[in-house]
């Protein structure tokens, strides 16, 4: 197989950078070693998109946050996610921080972010009742949003496929061999030019072709998450004025309506050590309760955590590496946010070296799967009479169909697992957390995929649900 | 369509209320269930022991389930399956999505809420560690065994000893999996005497009282849980972990009255159950609108299910066929170690010669008495050798006591 360009990785960036270049008349393709896109980093993070001040003026992070920042918006409505600009605060709580926020201000007029106003504390009550009364001031930016991580994912994946890019899911790239042509990779896959965009793994990735070597470390983020009931707690997503550690703890409302608390900072060694710990979660509750007094713990549906990939320095590393050979990695935050616009960045620089044109037929446009439970009524009736499986609910909680649980394991990306589905259409996401829907999306997608029950797994093909039916030997 | 009563849910609750709404001379009823089968969750409670109160004779609980199918069928009770209820309005609209109808908005003059419970997921006890394969709500794992027929692991641990977790200790030690201890947050046991006996000492599983998971190992799959010890504040004690290799975690750690629909019509809930308040004629706040079975608050045995449904029907059907306004409510107040009373408040003017009064203690105690105080004084107590929260009580209660009582209060206190 002959490709012009193969990324490696298929996170938001992986899959952003695949959407700008299959803007191109170049044959693209995708490899991801999980069962999903959307499986590392950029399933579990804050899902903010940040207005664009936390960057130092002049750096990668400062520049792609502010682009992004502005493209997400039209490409929501392009390729169908869910984002909203709901606006963010980050709030200080003594006169002395006012310098410290004051900074972040000039910081984000210098990045050229839009909309930035510092307000008083009881101006920020005004604009968000449950604020704690402690809060001494806030730096508003009304350009920031929150997205749904892994539609915006999925959607950049799944409109590079309609213009002819390939993803090859369940394929780890694990050997790359430098040749006439290019490379090859996994004594499979030839092409000229490597993309790589592996996450954490973005080190061994890069130390696989180039002479000078990168090393990424892991430090893990835990969160809380909560009942819809409890999600219109707060309407904008109320940061704390940055620490030595990071961003703080922050309080947001989730683009699917839940609330989210966090995220802790914590180095770890292990790059798959995803465990939340109690005291991570600990500080967490208490720090959030600084901004936001009335957290309410018996409203927890889940806890989880992500891990950022941390260069050694302070920026993201986007460049040509060797030549050919891309690196976009040690994307920490604020890498969603960025990720539309290191796509463009990266897809020029890659057609400029490959001298490639644009398509003059790129269909810039993407359906996301029906949402049969945000449509009016007429809509929702007319599409039950044109497919009856759009009738049959089968997650309560989060009120989903059958029809959309199969039209999720017949995208273009197909879901294969339970976790896949909830991603894409939140089955199993609400709050009993899949308790009374998993056996029965286990058997949809086991009757879609003409398999056993018992190959229907979690996530990866290790991530066993049921060991064989009872009664017979294994 | 315009229907007197509608039910949600076909459960045992909801049959038990169909029944009893027919009965009184009804024929304009509906059920809607969203299962392919009417049943409710005893569909896959597929032991022993229901039935000893309403037949006496054990069945399971499939069987259990039938005795009333068969009766709904007999009388022609129209139902519909597959069909999920997704609002009620105050007005008593309710709209429903399913396969063969799409999305339908019936009327009805009173409704049924009767759509049972679910359990609480791990989420509600922020338990830290990884989220593998392997971690199930019993009732799940109950499911997957019991209508997919599957193994759901090798070797488990069970945590909270609510009725269904220990049921499934004995039902997965059966299967041949190895159940390697129960372990509860409290310092007793959430579950039937009956079930600790017969699911866990017969099989020599230990239950470990004041315990919890404060880690869950694997990546893939589950590869061990921690457990530790826990104080009187319910928070584990350092060093005294222990770590258990098993492949599943399975959670029995409460249930949670299903009111998503309920909260849509204005219903109002109790605090302390989660479910509806009603009145003695297990009627909510909105008119017309009734509540019986797990729904309103959860039950250990499916007998008292279906007496109090078969009641919360008759007064529906009274509702309709003879209009009575509630003008004035004694309420029942509760303190001393009770939790809450179903019903929570009397019309004592229009109310039956007697009624029963059902409620939870809130810790284990040994004899104490449960008391009755009509406007602060004495109505009757009633000895009792052992009160525990995983057992539901009951007084009765009875109109010619309560003609002048300003207050009323159950209560626990000393035995004498
Ligand atoms: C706690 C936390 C909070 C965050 N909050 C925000 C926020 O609010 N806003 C924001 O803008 N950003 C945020 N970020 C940052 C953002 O999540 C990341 O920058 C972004 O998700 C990184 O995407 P990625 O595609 O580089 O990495 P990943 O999503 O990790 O994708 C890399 C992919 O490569 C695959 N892969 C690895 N090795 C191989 C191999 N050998 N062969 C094939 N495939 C391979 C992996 O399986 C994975 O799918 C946060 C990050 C964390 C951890
Ligand atoms: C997993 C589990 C195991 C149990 N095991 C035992 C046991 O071993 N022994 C015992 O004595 N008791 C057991 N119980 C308690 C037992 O469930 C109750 O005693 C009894 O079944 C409650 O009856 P119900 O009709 O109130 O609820 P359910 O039996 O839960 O019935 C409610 C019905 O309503 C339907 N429904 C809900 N919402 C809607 C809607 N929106 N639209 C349409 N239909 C709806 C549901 O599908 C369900 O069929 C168990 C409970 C659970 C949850």
């Amino acid at each position: 197989m002959k490709y012009d360009v193969i990324v490696v990785g298929g996170g938001v960036i992986g899959c952003a950078i695949l959407r700008e270049l299959s803007k191109y008349n170049l044959k693209i393709a995708l490899l991801e070693k999980e069962e999903d896109v959307c499986s590392g980093t950029s399933k579990a993070n804050s899902a903010i998109i940040h207005a664009g001040y936390d960057a130092e003026n002049g750096t990668l992070k400062a520049r792609f946050n502010v682009e992004g920042c502005k493209l997400t918006k039209q490409l929501a409505k392009d390729l169908d996610f869910t984002y909203i600009n709901n606006g963010s605060f980050v709030v200080c709580f003594d006169e002395t921080d006012m310098p410290g926020l004051e900074n972040l201000y000039e910081r984000g007029i210098k990045n050229g972010v839009e909309g930035l106003e510092i307000i008083s504390g009881e101006k920020a009550r005004e604009l968000e009742p449950n604020l704690s009364k402690n809060v001494y001031a806030a730096l508003y930016a009304k350009s920031a949003g929150i997205v749904c991580p892994f539609e915006m994912t999925i959607a950049f994946g799944e409109n590079a496929i309609a213009n002819g890019a390939e993803i090859f899911l369940n394929t780890k790239v694990e050997k790359i061999i430098k040749n006439d042509e290019g490379y090859l990779i996994n004594d499979k896959y030839q092409t000229r030019c490597i993309v790589n965009a592996a996450g954490l793994y973005g080190d061994f990735i890069h130390n696989l072709v180039c002479e000078e070597k990168i090393e990424l470390s892991a430090r893990k983020g835990d969160y809380c998450l909560f009942d819809k009931e409890v999600g219109s707690l707060v309407k904008h997503t109320i940061f704390q004025l940055p620490n030595k550690f990071g961003k703080g703890v922050l309080v947001a409302p989730t683009a699917h309506g839940n609330m989210l608390i966090g995220p802790s900072a914590t180095d770890i060694l292990d790059k798959e050590a995803t465990a939340t710990t109690q005291k991570d979660l600990n500080m967490i509750i208490e720090k959030s309760r600084l901004s936001v007094e009335c957290i309410p713990m018996n409203k927890v549906i889940t806890s989880f955590s992500g891990l950022r990939a941390r260069p050694s320095g302070n920026d993201f590393i986007i460049k040509e590496a060797a030549d050919n050979f891309f690196d976009a990695v040690g994307i920490e935050s604020p890498g969603l946010s960025s990720a539309p616009a290191i796509g463009v960045y990266l897809s020029e620089m890659i057609a400029n070296k490959l001298n490639a044109r644009k398509k003059d037929n790129f269909i810039n446009t993407r359906k996301g799967i029906n949402k049969l439970n945000k449509m009016d009524k007429e809509t929702r009736a007319k599409l039950i009479k044109e497919n009856p499986l759009y009738g049959n609910i089968i997650c309560r909680c989060e009120e989903i169909s059958e029809g959309e649980i199969v039209d999720a394991i017949h995208r273009p990306i197909p879901a294969t697992s339970l976790d896949a589905i909830k991603r894409r259409v939140r089955a199993g996401m609400g709050r009993c957390q899949g308790g009374f829907c998993s056996p029965k999306v286990m058997e949809i997608i086991a009757r879609e995929l003409n398999k056993p029950l018992q190959e229907v797994t979690k996530n990866n093909s290790a991530s066993l649900l049921v060991y064989g039916r009872l009664g017979e030997e294994e | 369509m315009k229907y007197d009563v509608v039910i949600i849910g076909g459960g045992p609750a909801g049959l038990a209320a169909a029944i009893s709404v027919k009965k009184q001379g009804i024929d304009n009823i509906l059920i809607i269930e969203r299962d392919d089968k009417l049943g409710g969750i005893l569909n896959q409670c597929i032991h022993n022991g229901f039935g000893l109160h309403t037949f006496k004779e054990e069945l399971t609980g499939p069987e259990y389930a039938q005795r009333y199918v068969d009766k709904v069928l007999e009388l022609d009770i129209p139902y519909i399956l597959n069909s999920m209820v997704v609002d009620i309005s105050a007005d008593k609209k309710v709209t429903y999505v399913s396969k063969q109808d799409g999305l339908n908005t019936i009327e009805a003059k009173a409704v049924i809420l009767a759509m049972g419970c679910r359990e609480r997921p791990r989420g509600a006890l922020n338990i830290p560690g990884y989220r593998p394969a392997g971690i199930y709500s019993a009732g799940t794992a109950q499911r997957l065994m019991n209508i997919e027929g599957y193994k759901v692991g090798h070797e488990v641990v069970i945590l909270g000893s609510g009725d269904i977790g220990l049921i499934m200790a004995r039902r997965m030690t059966l299967e041949g999996a190895k159940v390697k201890c129960v372990a509860e947050l409290m310092p007793y046991s959430g579950g039937l005497k009956r079930n600790i006996v017969q699911c866990l000492n017969d099989y020599n599983i230990p239950l470990l009282l004041s315990h919890t998971v404060v880690d869950i190992k694997g990546k893939n799959r589950v590869e061990s849980i921690t457990l530790a010890k826990v104080d009187e504040n319910r928070k584990p004690i350092p060093g005294t972990e222990k770590e258990y290799k098993c492949d599943t975690l399975l959670l029995s750690v409460g249930l949670l009255p299903e009111n998503e629909l309920s909260k849509l019509a204005d219903v109002q809930l109790s605090r302390v159950t989660s479910g509806p308040l009603v009145n003695d004629n297990f009627e909510t706040n909105i008119e017309g609108i009734f509540a019986c079975g797990n729904v309103l608050h959860v039950h250990d045995l499916v007998d008292y299910v279906s007496s109090e449904a078969e009641l919360a029907g008759y007064y529906a059907a009274k509702y309709i066929l003879d209009k009575k306004e509630h003008h004035k409510y004694l309420n029942i107040d509760v303190k001393d170690g009770v939790r809450y009373t179903v019903p929570s408040k009397i019309d004592v003017d229009n109310m039956e010669d007697r009624i029963v009064v059902r409620f939870r203690v809130d810790n284990e105690y040994r004899n104490k008495s449960i008391a009755v105080l009509k406007n602060d004084e004495e109505l009757k107590v009633i000895k009792k050798r052992v009160l525990a929260p995983g057992e539901m009580e009951q007084i009765f209660l009875n109109k010619n006591e309560l003609h002048d009582a300003k207050t009323l209060t159950i209560c626990l206190k000393e035995a004498q």
